[in-house]
């Protein structure tokens, strides 16, 4: 019987622990803190899922530009685009 | 036993290898911004409307949701492994492994149509017929209008992923990868991972606001 | 089956060149050559070009008038949609790129072929449906909402024959997509030994540049399009007011992708003048680092500035503050590229040949298309200017006076390269020429009328704006007339031009030094670089 790599054990059970935890979370009644918890707590999964699963650990630096490329745009699309929505209504002229 | 065709671009089956992976990195990267576009436009809608939107979530199936990040966690586990096993030259163990995770995803899929089912039968799906009893129906309809396209978009994506793992897996079940040649069995890896990074976060925006209203 | 369209091709003793390399049908459909798919790409889009040029000769047609006499409004509508939609996405867009970039990127490596071959042809397949989709909706159905497709006009009141023409984008975009990826992964991967980054040619970065482009912005366009059409099937959607949703952020999702498709459009342009302006001056190209440093940096800054099109939208004020400041920068990393092409020509032996004038004539247009984008990016100007022809003007001094020029000016001076032929270069100079009168003929107007306050998307207008519209109209006539003389001169090359030897120009990149037209193979042995680009001889003092 092959027996699985320890270090991806580990990572399996990070995810499903981190699992547990959101849920657990939604449930606490976290209130407006709610979302960034859970947001929070999926990035490092998502990390988890990146750095082991997707092997960039062991990826040379061109690999970790290519991955890092789409969310770093992601990320411009999501703070412009927040920004207006944000000043449009918390700071909107009387 | 397919014999790996080295393609004339190339100099030799590593360079052959490292630009597939590459190419693969580099779609990931467009699907990145393919479904945050999506997330994005949930993302305001719900800035706006938080009342409606936590309200329309609590209508959705926390049993089945969690139960299939779970599922899918763990294929992506089965799947590691076996992206592992075929670059220590165990190619047909990766092959098993890869069949398991293609199970699992088919498992994911079968539960998500027992949730659509009882969706439809709980008139959520947007349109004449939709009705939802909160407080602000018609953000509701919107939610469930986000919900449908952004699970039917990551559905299809696992959808071709499974049948990805299953062609490869075969060919790795007949011994076809090696220690010098196991680059489709990453590829298919990379991209099946990805689908289980888009679904970590859509079960958090999905299926876990308003749950402690 | 054996079909020779190309008429004798030339012999040069060292076998087969790529276009004898297999003569029928299928040879052309099922390649994976990136040279042919290169031609299949050239093809296409030059049937979409005048399709999407004939609806614009009608439309400065029906405004020689200001009764707008020869058509309604509603066809009207459906003419500027034509035109926009098909000159963006089926002409624009992969003009430079799917042609002269799917035939140059791999010389320029010193490769056999892209990184991806098949997906190559695949997204040549994907375009060309897209184009007969797109085409059938905008021809069939009455679509009238402009190639912005702005909510709600796009939801409520458009005609099903819209959710055809998004789907037709769609799929374009993802021939757009995959075209990047593989030029990116090609840059990286397939360069000849020797040949590092700073010996590429500028045409490579800025067709890196755009890729990055093409790879990153083009999905947010896609999963626009898809809730727009998902919107239209079920009636419900988040960007449809009625509905409970946001029409503004239709559009921030939209210029996302738009705005920086407007580098898409003028990038690789850029690239092809930055290679025929130093062999034209025989002159090494001055300030390579910044010039190709300047491609990634227009390429990544135009992703922060979309808001602009939208100071009159709705969005927020201090939103709109920073989307105006920060399409301010856009400018530096433009106007390097500007002086640096001065720099290199000055002091140089020029000749002006054909691609020359055309390149001469983007420096000039394209400053002039830049600097006026520079008063649309002032808050309080766009304001006053926002939907009239000074937009118009503005946008086409960049995609027609900038891109066509440069697809122009690449298409003479790599088409001995490409057919194996010479071109007849007082016809050639003529045309260029008469383009250059055409299009300022044209659109300065334009400007003038926007100024005055003449907005777009109008059949009528009044009778006081008449004189720069017949102007305009005049312009275009010219303009249509100079773009078909292309047509008959590169034809009768093609059958009966002089055989073209391996290096006409006496340029010094790597596609030079194979035969004209290249082998399938593209060199005989993989070449090793050892020097910088543009190595031309130092001018004697």
């Amino acid at each position: 019987m092959p027996r699985p790599p320890r270090h991806i054990v580990f990572a399996w059970l990070g995810l499903l622990a981190l699992l547990a935890g959101n849920i657990g979370l939604a449930f606490a009644g976290l209130g407006s803190a709610a979302p960034l918890v859970h947001i929070a707590a999926s990035v490092a999964m998502a990390a988890i899922v990146l750095v082991v699963f997707m092997e960039l650990e062991r990826g040379v630096s061109l690999l970790w530009v290519f991955a890092g490329a789409g969310f770093f745009w992601l990320a411009v699309l999501f703070v412009l685009t927040g920004i207006d929505y944000w000043t449009r209504y918390s700071f909107a002229p009387s | 036993m397919s014999v790996p065709v080295l393609e004339k671009q190339f100099v030799d089956l590593a360079h052959q290898s490292e630009t597939a992976e590459l190419g693969i990195w580099g779609f990931i990267a467009t699907e990145v911004l393919f479904l945050g576009g999506l997330f994005a436009a949930y993302s305001v809608y719900r800035y706006l409307h938080p009342a409606g939107v936590a309200a329309a979530a609590a209508h959705t199936k926390i049993v089945i949701g969690s139960v299939n990040t779970a599922i899918l966690l763990t294929s992506s586990f089965i799947m590691s492994w076996a992206s592992l096993a075929a670059s220590g030259g165990e190619s047909r163990l990766a092959g098993r492994l890869m069949w398991i995770a293609a199970a699992l995803g088919l498992t994911f899929i079968g539960l998500k149509g027992i949730e659509y089912a009882q969706e439809i039968g709980e008139n959520l799906w947007p349109g004449a017929g939709f009705s939802l009893d909160t407080a602000e129906p018609k953000v509701g309809e919107v939610f469930y209008f986000l919900y449908w396209v952004m699970t039917g978009i990551h559905a299809a994506h696992l959808l071709v992923g499974v049948a990805a793992l299953a062609i490869i897996g075969r060919r790795a079940n007949s011994g076809a990868y090696s220690r010098a040649y196991h680059s489709p069995v990453r590829v298919v890896s990379l991209y099946w991972h990805f689908v289980d990074v888009v679904w970590i976060f859509l079960f958090v925006l999905i299926y876990l606001p308003g749950r402690s209203l | 089956m054996t079909v020779t369209t190309i008429g004798e091709l030339p012999r040069q003793g060292e076998g087969d060149s790529y276009l004898t390399d297999g003569t029928t049908l299928g040879s052309w459909l099922l390649t994976h050559d990136h040279k042919r798919i290169a031609i299949l790409y050239c093809l296409s889009i030059t049937v979409f070009f005048f399709i999407g040029g004939a609806g614009a000769a009608l439309i400065r047609l029906n405004l020689m008038t200001p009764q707008g006499t020869l058509f309604d409004a509603e066809t009207y509508n459906r003419l500027f949609t034509l035109h926009g939609v098909v000159m963006v996405w089926l002409f624009l867009v992969p003009s430079i790129p799917t042609t002269f970039g799917n035939f140059l990127i791999p010389l320029m490596l010193g490769a056999k072929d892209l990184a991806f071959p098949r997906l190559n042809l695949l997204s040549w397949y994907l375009f060309a449906t897209s184009g007969l989709i797109v085409l059938g909706g905008l021809i069939g159905g009455s679509v009238d909402t402009g190639w912005t497709f702005y909510e709600p006009l796009s939801s409520g009141y458009a005609s099903g024959a819209l959710v055809v023409v998004l789907f037709g984008i769609f799929v374009n975009g993802f021939s757009s997509i995959l075209t990047g990826l593989n030029f990116v992964v090609s840059i990286h991967r397939l360069r000849a030994p020797g040949l590092t980054w700073y010996r590429l040619p500028i045409f490579c970065w800025s067709t890196y540049a755009t890729s990055v482009i093409l790879m990153l912005a083009t999905p947010v366009l896609a999963v626009t399009l898809l809730l727009v059409i998902a919107e239209h099937l079920w009636g419900v959607g988040v960007f449809d007011p009625t509905h409970g949703g946001d029409p503004v952020l239709f559009q921030h999702m939209f210029w996302f992708y738009s705005h920086p498709a407007v580098y898409i459009m003028i990038l690789p342009g850029m690239g092809v003048i930055s290679e025929i302006i130093p062999a034209f001056a025989r002159k090494t190209i001055f300030g390579y680092h910044f010039i190709a440093w300047s491609s990634i940096a227009i390429a990544v800054v135009g992703f922060f500035v979309w808001g602009h099109h939208m100071f009159v939208a709705g969005e927020s004020i201090y939103s709109a503050l920073v989307f105006s400041f920060l399409s301010f920068i856009v400018a530096v990393p433009s106007a390097i590229k500007v002086f640096n092409w001065l720099a290199t020509l000055h002091k140089g032996s020029i000749s002006f040949e054909a691609p020359m004038l055309y390149a001469l004539g983007f420096i000039l247009l394209f400053t002039i298309g830049g600097l006026t984008g520079l008063l649309l990016a002032t808050l309080a100007f766009d304001v006053d200017v926002h939907d009239t022809y000074f937009v118009i003007a503005h946008f086409h001094y960049i995609m027609v006076g900038g891109m066509v020029s440069a697809y122009f000016a690449a298409l003479h001076f790599w088409w001995p390269k490409v057919t194996g032929r010479l071109y007849p270069e007082s016809w050639a100079r003529f045309a260029a020429i008469l383009i250059f009168f055409g299009f300022n003929l044209t659109f300065f107007p334009q400007f003038i009328l926007g100024y005055l306050g003449m907005p777009r998307r109008y059949h009528a207008y009044p009778p006081e704006f008449q004189v720069w519209n017949v102007l305009s109209s005049a312009g275009a006539s010219i303009l249509a007339a100079a773009y078909l003389l292309p047509l008959f001169y590169l034809t009768w090359s093609l059958l009966r031009g002089e055989r073209a030897p391996g290096n006409p120009w006496g340029a010094t990149g790597l596609e030079w030094q194979t035969a004209s037209p290249p082998p399938t193979d593209n060199f005989a042995r993989t070449p090793v670089i050892t020097r910088p680009p543009y190595d031309y001889p130092e001018p004697a003092a």
